[in-house]
């Protein structure tokens, strides 16, 4: 499979990982080594002194790239704090940017964060921004100088899968920056209709986290992974409304 | 004086630094940033900023999330 580039940074892998809802750290280092990621988010929170391990020692020592998020900030204000702290406690000038509106469906503010986007990408940051999929709003923050955009699929969590795939084939088509589907992916098939689509990567933490089996649906995943992009790459037929006979139809 | 650390007041002595703050939290010094009353303190600065009576200290790392 050909490599993701982000901000001139290649990956061969084009799964994104996230960190949350694992019940452990064991069973996340695990989905994390099946998965074949190289870029994982972390959130930033209050340090807590009665917690034992870190998500950052299992990330290094698997080597996988840390991509900070900005997940609980509702305004532009926060995020921008968050992903300075982010870039002073990890070393990273990268930042998922996430400010959402409301903790019921936790769907990005597209307000806040088109603010936050340029404030970040004045400041130096390779910023990543989590988005509805609303193809206006995703040139527009391409054109604020965002590395990427990240569409949601379906709310945070909800394993919905994609619920306007015309949506995201209209913002592949316009981006010349990397999209990364986010957030909404249920299962092995929505991953891999992402990439049909054409979108450049997933990002997904929850399909895994919380299946009954991590490991093996991170395998799942990272598998239809790169069966969506080399069917994207091979082109697909086109869907027609009657049969077409693929065996000579005279004896 | 008090201060509030991660959202809690504290009782210190006049003219504790950051980095004696951080310090009653943990005794990392990596994989961690502080923010004082929401503006960032980087860690060069830490042993040289004094803290004032009322000020908030925020005291972050990075957790499973996203």
């Amino acid at each position: 499979m050909d490599d993701l580039i982000i901000a001139g940074e290649k990956f061969s892998s084009r799964l994104i990982m996230g960190t949350g809802g694992a019940p452990s750290l064991e069973v996340l280092d695990q989905a994390l080594v099946a998965s074949g990621t190289e870029l994982t988010t972390v959130a930033m929170r209050r340090l807590d002194p009665a917690s034992r391990g870190s998500v950052l020692d299992v990330l290094r020592r698997r080597g996988i790239k840390v991509l900070p998020n900005t997940a609980g900030c509702f305004t532009a204000g926060e995020a921008v704090l968050t992903a300075r702290l982010a870039r002073e406690a990890l070393e990273t000038n990268w930042v998922k940017l996430e400010v959402i509106a409301d903790e019921r469906t936790l769907l990005p503010d597209p307000i806040e964060t088109f603010d936050a986007a340029e404030r970040l990408v004045a400041d130096g940051f390779v910023v990543l921004p989590y988005i509805g999929d609303d193809p206006a709003l995703a040139r527009r923050l391409e054109q604020a100088g965002c590395a990427a955009v990240m569409p949601l699929g379906a709310p945070i969590g909800s394993g919905l899968g994609i619920r306007n795939p015309h949506n995201i084939e209209l913002i592949v088509e316009a981006a010349s920056v990397p999209v990364i589907l986010d957030a909404g992916i249920g299962t092995a098939s929505d991953a891999a209709l992402a990439m049909e689509l054409g979108c450049d990567a997933v990002l997904l933490a929850t399909a895994v986290t919380r299946a009954q089996r991590p490991d093996l649906m991170a395998t799942a995943m990272k598998e239809a992974v790169v069966a969506g992009r080399l069917a994207r790459q091979a082109g697909r037929i086109p869907r027609r409304r009657y049969a077409e006979a693929s065996s000579p139809m005279t004896p | 004086m008090i201060v509030t650390i991660n959202g809690a007041a504290h009782e210190v002595a006049d003219g504790i630094t950051v980095a004696q703050a951080v310090r009653t939290l943990t005794t990392a010094t990596t994989g961690v940033a502080v923010a004082l009353n929401d503006e960032v303190v980087t860690r060069g600065a830490w042993e040289t900023t004094e803290l004032r009576e009322r000020d908030r200290v925020e005291v972050l790392t990075a957790v499973q999330g996203g």
